[in-house]
């Protein structure tokens, strides 16, 4: 290997590391918040993915109709809720706005918009838009009411989900792959080593996002809210923050961070239904390495996987999985040694 | 005098034992009521029933609402806040922080005064304005009772349960927080006091409830408990 390939494959390895990181900072909020290991992260990548390319072709992508699915359901179980409550009129029109009307206006606007093959960047809004949707109304439905479950029931239900929805995924796309085309062809020199255009625009938007993160968990009320629950449940409770409505919110963020990912990567392989598991993995693999908590540790775990997965496919390509996944056990080992054990589920 | 909140033959239990047994007790608008009594008599408990932390049996009543069926948030939203026991302050951010975060509810209603609150808070407490960038965790036994005290004022509260504010503070300091508390009170804020110690309790508060082993055993007002022979011998370490 010479330093040109080195270079190259560095190239690849922190694009593909870019999006992991995405996924696990994902994963770090969702768990931190609601106690989720969200294995379902994956599904919100390939819709997202998937939904691009659909749009590309001018056609409707299929998940507006599991939204409009979700968002009745949801709804019901909002409205039982309130009237078991006895709540006031106000609230059952609000929950019918938020968790009917919302969700509808979505599904509309990317049935009208479909066909008009609007520009690449309204398209990815759109794919976006139509992922992120579904992040709350997953939390409504599947995971609010086991809320109070201890880990492993909601790590059962979120495995439960991410089957559902792979089969949904299955159903609404089909079998075959699609890829999208590059958010650019322009080729660079850097130093004598080829930079492409499409591998800084990951890196570009990758940043920006996490920096969007950083500021929103920082700066914004919202965003010190979902920080305050996952620090103190109690705490956040006390001061009229809900779990439910922190829930839901991480999963919106989640979501979109899934669909923002897919978008990404579509351009990089070919998507297939069931291809966010693997990714969504890699993105896991980056969170344990932040044992699940630390943000910037899952972050650099991520760009480290994508770079051990691009070094491995370069010289023992069959093996390039194993040799990512192999990887997690040493770590796991190292830090179950370093981190002292404290009681979960306060 | 218009009563406030009402709690009426509430009985609260953890699993087969019952903690809390058939108690009664009434705050008025604006009044200071204390529940005094030992170490495991039921205090937190009681509180915790009311913030809607644990199910109870019986009614309470919040301004004429049933709490029955409402949530911490609501509560929340409706005017009643708990200053806990453990405090439950966000300790790995800022002093700042946890005090916007108590204004929650109005950051969500879009209350514009929210602003003129923490100026308040601030000049209440300077030392929480000294520190308002330091981390909660890092501050001192008094400095987090205050910032706990502040979170919770920083949600305009018309009722405000406090349990065992001056738990493991120095005397100087819980002269300080009960300073505090009669100085809000002049702004109409109504109070629920829980504490051990009964002196400063029933110095400061209008109508005192003696708690024991999960039952009301003696109430009236501070005044006439503090000269109760059996509060004296027992509470304020007189000989009768
Ligand atoms: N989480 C719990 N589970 C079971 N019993 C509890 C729990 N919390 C408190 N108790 C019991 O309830 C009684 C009242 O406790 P508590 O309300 O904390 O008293 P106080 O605040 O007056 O010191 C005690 O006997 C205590 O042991
Ligand atoms: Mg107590």
């Amino acid at each position: 290997m010479n330093l040109q390939i080195a270079a190259l494959l560095a190239q690849d390895g922190l694009t593909n590391g870019a999006i992991y990181a995405l996924l696990a900072l994902a994963l770090v909020l969702v768990f931190a918040v609601t106690r989720v290991v969200f294995v379902p992260q994956g599904e919100f990548v390939a819709f997202g993915a998937l939904s691009l390319a659909a749009l590309q072709n001018g056609a409707v992508p299929k998940t507006i109709w599991l939204l409009l699915a979700m968002a009745v359901i949801a709804t019901i179980l909002e409205l039982v809720a309130l009237a078991r409550r006895r709540a006031a009129a106000r609230a059952y029109m609000l929950a019918v706005a938020g968790w009917l009307v919302a969700p509808a206006l979505v599904a509309a606007l990317l049935w009208f918009a479909a066909p008009l093959k609007l520009a690449l960047g309204w398209q990815v809004c759109l794919a976006i838009l139509s992922v992120t949707a579904i992040g709350p109304l997953l939390y409504r439905i599947a995971i609010q009411p086991v809320a109070q479950g201890s880990v492993l029931v909601l790590l059962i239900v979120a495995v439960a989900v991410h089957f559902v929805l792979g089969g949904m995924g299955l159903l609404f796309f089909g079998a075959e792959g699609s890829r999208t085309p590059a958010f650019t062809d322009a080729m660079y020199q850097l130093g004598g080593i080829n930079v492409s255009g499409q591998s800084l625009y990951v890196y570009g938007v990758s940043a920006l996002a996490i920096g969007g993160l950083y500021w929103a968990f920082s700066q914004t009320l919202y965003g010190k809210a979902l920080m305050a629950t996952a620090f103190n449940r109690v705490g956040a409770r006390l001061v009229g923050i809900s779990p439910n409505f922190a829930g839901a919110l991480t999963l919106t963020v989640a979501a979109a961070l899934g669909a923002f990912s897919g978008v990404l990567i579509g351009p990089i392989t070919t998507v297939y239904y069931d291809s966010g598991f693997l990714v969504g993995l890699k993105g896991f693999v980056g969170a344990i390495i932040g044992g699940l908590v630390s943000y910037p540790l899952a972050a650099a775990g991520a760009l480290l996987i994508g770079l051990i997965e691009s070094y491995a496919s370069f010289w023992a390509s069959q093996y390039k999985e194993v040799i990512v996944f192999t990887l997690i056990i040493p770590v796991l080992l190292w830090r179950s040694l370093k981190t002292r054990h404290h009681e979960e589920d306060q | 005098m218009t009563t406030q909140l009402a709690v009426d033959n509430v009985s609260i239990r953890y699993g087969k034992v019952e903690a809390v047994h058939r108690i009664s007790l009434a705050v008025g608008m604006g009044q200071i009521v204390t529940v005094i009594g030992p170490n495991g008599a039921g205090k937190t408990t009681l509180l915790s029933a009311i913030m809607g932390l644990l199910p109870f049996h019986g009614e309470i009543r919040f301004e004429g609402q049933s709490l029955a069926n409402a949530s911490i948030e609501d509560r929340v939203e409706n005017g009643l806040c708990l200053v806990p026991e453990r405090r439950e302050l966000f300790a790995e951010m800022s002093v700042a922080d946890n005090l916007q975060l108590g204004a929650f509810c109005r950051y969500r209603r879009r209350d514009r005064t929210i602003r003129a609150s923490l100026d308040d808070v601030y000049a209440l407490f300077p030392r929480l304005a000294e520190r308002r960038e330091q981390l909660a965790g890092t501050l001192s036994g008094g400095e987090r009772q205050m910032l706990a005290l502040g979170r919770a004022l920083m949600s305009k509260p018309r009722l405000l349960m406090l349990d065992e504010p001056s738990l493991g503070l120095a005397p100087r300091i819980v002269k300080e927080i009960f300073h505090t508390i009669a100085a809000l009170q002049a702004t109409g804020v109504s109070i629920l006091l829980v504490e051990q110690n009964a002196r400063v309790a029933l110095q400061v508060a209008d109508t005192g409830y003696v708690l024991e082993t999960g039952e009301l055993v003696l109430s009236g007002p501070s005044a006439e408990l503090a000269h109760n022979p059996r509060v004296a011998q027992s509470y304020l370490g007189q000989s009768a």
